[in-house]
């Protein structure tokens, strides 16, 4: 398909031209209203992005030579996997401009600046077929995002800066490495052939730990997740929305991208352990979400135990199990990002984080409660929101993967629901403090509240057309999987199913077996 | 007429010489810091005009080639930045002034001459030629007792260093019986078959990790920057090494990967960048910060030599590079925030991006490419390092560069910190806001930034220069 121009480049170019305009403007009012404009554009100049087909197939592919002498390639294509993320990145951005409107209030052309360069690096990661340009977008958003927290962060904001970088860039030099190692084995860095290929089983093995070990920190999985609470608490509202709806998920779409189709032996033997750890995630993070007197702490602990049922969806290696961990990347991206809205809102009326500085809200803010309402229960999976479908999907994987797993999952639902309920009650319904002089929402207010809601009713109520989208990219996600894993493991293949199921052809042969089994005939096999 | 940009830095040499032996009153002459830019800069043309130069001079010890057209150029570019970086010392006399660039200019000349050089006792007599005038320039700092104690160290260092240069020379002539480069790659180097030759070329290699500062020769680096003026250490801490570089990367086509002594070189390799590492962590001058900085990327540079290939060498000839580059950039931000010539600490650069934003966001370009992250030189160059070196026998060696970029990530961000989130406190030093100063470090930023999203013309020059010595 041809527009005239190239979608992806235009789409991560468009936003660093943008942000080099802002150094002409003097007013920081001005710098806001040519942000927002800005961000409207780029959501223009991704219309094309609506002609997507809903075909396994890469589509807006974009390709040249980068760097000919190390085969690094400029390639760029979407594929069902990616596409909701980058509408996400760039419905997010508009949201971030309008909800920190009034609460960033000084040094606004550099905020600004440092939202444009993020929004550039993010659709970057979505959509980079090459290694190297994939890391290259990958580190090069830390620099955007440390300076949101360093500088329009909180009390401890140097504390938390620093910590989040150093573990996230900690934990992608091994990256790195990895993708050298790739190379050398493999003879590319392109994605795309890379998944052709099919590695020897050690070589596998450190190629994965490496990689794990940089999206674990990324998402962030228990017990890598310390950084995230810190970073949350201290980072502005804005950057609170970026870091939730789209820096964690790019933790899990490289578990997709990456572990799953290029290191498909080692995913499957280390598939126990990352169920477990996801478990421990969802369990943990609640557990801890339960005692939190912070909103926001909570919101992100909150966070850690969501992406938990994404890590686990993905490792669970059934249809219903990474169409659950899709779901649940988009939903936990509108319903989170749009609950750090709402804890941003209220600080600039309350000036506090706790709990009980922001109790009694109902009486006196019942716009805002009733949207907080809404995203508490879409955070916890309440039916008819689109948490209930993502959740619903991880535990159709879970249970046809195993009741053990499926059973372990139901504290975790519930641990959900409970966190939500007690801050929600009390929230509005608590002991007012100084809630009665506050204004309810006004138009901006009530704008970027508004649209998340549209979302989290339209994929609770018809998610068909999400399907559609994901649907064939899962399928020869799973299928290719299960392929090359077969391949790797013969005789696990033949080993009799654990639990009886067939939802989806393709993905049916032996995705039954318990993950135990097949690791316990993997490793023989390919040594 | 390969030799032309030789001679036109002899010629600037001779000028400075010459202005030199006048008291500089009431003379016609403008002073030196006025002219010399413009003829540095012309310098810089005509090593592009010699760019494709090649032959072999002087009895087949002086070789113009790619490898020493691809650094002279570096090196006449990086006298024109530090030229126009130290024009406006403030802690440097008026009648010192054509002194002082005359060292310069004949140090760089001295580089020049180190990297044509492919013969051992050529590239003895250029070493000393560069290190000599280092020497006499260090101590110009006022009347300040460290920059005479940093200067007396580094001789001292430097005449130990060289010293056991020669005598390692000696070992080599007597058991390979020849100094030519190129002979030399054509005898054995293990030690079954020839300790001595071993012994003495590791002696050799010696005086150039002087240069480099790598472990264990770095002792002089965090002292001299520290001590040296601000400019002066910005001159000390980049072009020198590109000297060193290209020796090593002559000398590293004798180095198979397996032979011992390649083995001991990635091992200091991966000492000096560990050590360099974790000695910064707890620096708080920025200048001795950036010198145990220098330290670990000497150790990042020996990746590259020793994976025994064209692309090693070539990442490591491109590694040099950004590692000049990026700590050109650095110290034209520092010299310039020290406008009276003070030895910054990290709490000097508190505040910085509100009172000077340009040069705040210049520093944290370095800052983040000296860390290697894209989409900077150091990145680029880090990565070339990485891909080539993967498989050759030295994984180990990757892995703790690797390693080492996390633990090193700590300080340099430590300047962007800082810079960005910290208020000035009292006696903050005046940044230099003038256009000059602003325009330098938006230059030479972008140049790290533009390398490092597209590096792909500088590279092909790079892997000419490999090829030659490794085809």
């Amino acid at each position: 398909m041809d527009f005239g121009y190239p979608v992806l480049t235009s789409l991560i170019v468009f936003p660093l031209v943008a942000a080099a305009g802002l150094f002409l403007i003097k007013s920081p009012q001005v710098a806001r209203v040519y942000t927002m404009g800005a961000s409207i554009l780029e959501l223009i100049l991704g219309l094309p992005l609506l002609t997507f087909k809903f075909i396994p197939d890469w589509q807006f592919v974009e390709r040249a030579a980068w760097v000919p002498q190390w085969g690094l390639q400029y390639h760029l294509a979407l594929d069902g996997i990616s596409y909701l993320m980058i509408l996400l990145t760039l419905a997010v951005l508009p949201l971030c401009v309008l909800c920190s409107w009034t609460y960033i209030s000084k040094r606004v052309k550099e905020f600004h600046f440092c939202l444009l360069f993020m929004t550039s690096a993010c659709v970057g990661v979505f959509s980079a077929l090459d290694l190297v340009l994939f890391y290259v977008f990958w580190e090069a958003m830390l620099i955007p995002m440390y300076l949101l927290i360093a500088v329009w962060g909180g009390d401890q904001r140097r504390y938390a800066s620093l910590k989040f970088f150093l573990y996230t860039l900690a934990g992608s030099t091994l990256l790195l490495a990895a993708i050298v190692a790739f190379r050398v084995t493999g003879g590319t860095f392109s994605i795309p052939e890379l998944m052709q290929q099919s590695f020897s089983f050690r070589f596998q093995f450190w190629a994965f730990l490496a990689m794990a070990l940089a999206f674990a920190i990324k998402v962030p999985m228990f017990p890598f997740h310390t950084w995230l609470p810190a970073a949350h608490v201290q980072a502005p509202s804005a950057g609170s929305v970026i870091l939730a709806a789209v820096l964690l998920k790019m933790g899990t779409y490289g578990f997709l991208r990456f572990c799953l189709p290029l290191t498909p032996a080692a995913s499957e033997y280390f598939a126990p352990m990352m169920v477990a750890i996801s478990i421990a995630s969802i369990l943990y993070g609640g557990a801890v979400a339960l005692g939190q007197e912070d909103i926001k702490k909570l919101v992100a602990y909150s966070s850690v135990g969501h992406m938990g049922f994404v890590t686990l969806g993905i490792f669970l290696f059934n249809v219903r199990g990474v169409e659950g961990a899709l779901f649940q990347m988009l939903n936990h991206g509108i319903v989170t990002g749009a609950l750090f809205m709402m804890i941003g809102t209220v600080y600039e009326r309350s000036h506090s984080r706790a709990i009980s500085d922001n109790m009694g809200l109902g009486k006196y803010l019942p716009a805002f409660m009733g949207f907080w309402g809404l995203y508490a229960l879409a955070s916890f999976g309440f039916p008819g929101t689109n948490g209930f479908v993502g959740e619903m999907l991880v535990f159709t994987g879970a249970f046809q993967q195993s009741y053990v797993v499926g059973g372990l999952l139901v504290p975790g639902a519930l641990l959900g629901a409970a966190y939500m309920f007690r801050v929600s009650l009390k929230m509005a319904w608590g002991r007012p403090g100084t809630a009665k002089g506050w204004r309810d929402l006004n138009t901006r207010e009530w704008t970027y509240l508004i649209i998340p809601a549209v979302f989290v009713l339209y994929i609770g109520l018809a998610p068909k057309v999400f399907f559609d989208v994901i649907d064939p990219s899962v399928a020869k996600l799973l299928g290719d999987f299960n392929g090359r894993k077969t391949v790797q493991t013969a005789q696990a293949a033949a080993a009799p199913a654990a639990v009886a199921q067939a939802v989806v052809a393709a993905a049916a042969p032996s995705e039954a077996e318990a993950p135990a089994d097949a690791s316990a005939t993997a490793q023989p096999v390919n040594n | 007429m390969n030799i032309v940009p030789e001679l036109y830095q002899l010629l600037l040499v001779v000028a400075l010489f010459c202005q030199s032996l006048g008291d500089g009153k009431g003379s016609e002459t403008p002073p030196a810091e006025r002219w010399l830019p413009f003829f540095a800069a012309f310098g810089v043309f005509v090593n592009i005009a010699a760019f494709k130069a090649e032959g072999l001079l002087f009895g087949g010890v002086y070789k113009v080639d790619a490898l020493s057209q691809f650094f002279k150029l570096a090196i006449s570019a990086g006298f024109y930045v530090a030229v126009l970086n130290a024009a406006r010392q403030p802690s440097l006399e008026e009648r010192k002034r054509p002194d002082y660039f005359m060292f310069l200019a004949l140090c760089a000349w001295g580089l020049m001459l180190l990297s044509s050089a492919v013969e051992l006792i050529t590239i003895y007599i250029a070493l000393e030629l560069s290190s000599y005038s280092l020497y006499a320039v260090i101590p110009l700092r006022g009347r300040e007792k460290g920059a005479a104690e940093a200067g007396i160290k580094y001789i001292l260092f430097g005449a130990v260093a060289t010293a056991l240069a020669l005598y390692g020379f000696s070992y080599i002539l007597a058991s390979q019986n020849t100094s030519y480069i190129a002979q030399l790659a054509q005898r054995t180097w293990t030690w079954e078959a020839q300790p001595m030759a071993v012994v003495g070329l590791t002696l050799f290699m010696g005086g150039m990790f002087f240069k480099l500062a790598l472990f264990p020769f770095h002792f002089w680096c965090p002292d001299v920057y520290q001590g040296a003026s601000n400019e002066t250490a910005g001159f000390a801490a980049t072009l020198p090494k590109l000297g060193a570089a290209v020796v090593l990367v002559r000398l590293a086509a004798l180095l198979k990967p397996g032979l011992e002594i390649t083995t001991l070189i990635a091992v200091l390799g991966g000492l000096s960048m560990t050590f360099g590492n974790l000695c910064a962590l707890a620096q708080k001058d920025v200048k001795r910060l950036l010198g145990f900085s220098s330290v670990a990327h000497a150790g990042y540079m020996m990746v590259g030599l020793v994976s025994g290939t064209a692309l090693g060498l070539s990442a490591a000839a491109f590694y040099a590079l950004a590692y000049v580059a990026m700590n050109l950039l650095c110290f034209w931000v520092i010299s310039r925030v020290a406008s009276d010539g003070r030895n910054l600490q990290l709490d000097d650069l508190n505040g910085l991006y509100k009172r000077a934003p340009g040069l705040a966001f210049a520093l944290a370009v370095g800052a983040f490419a000296l860390v290697g992250l894209p989409p900077t030189m150091g990145f680029m160059g880090k990565f070339f390092l990485i891909a080539a070196a993967w498989d050759h026998g030295y994984n180990w060696l990757v892995i703790t560069l690797v390693v080492n970029s996390a633990i090193a990530i700590y300080y340099y961000l430590s300047l962007v910190r800082h810079a960005y989130t910290h208020e000035a406190g009292e006696n903050a030093p005046v940044p230099d806001t003038s256009a000059f100063s602003v325009c330098g470090a938006g230059v030479l930023a972008a140049v790290v930034l533009v390398l490092g999203m597209a590096p792909a013309r500088v590279f092909d020059y790079a892997i000419l220069a490999g090829r030659q010595l490794l085809p």
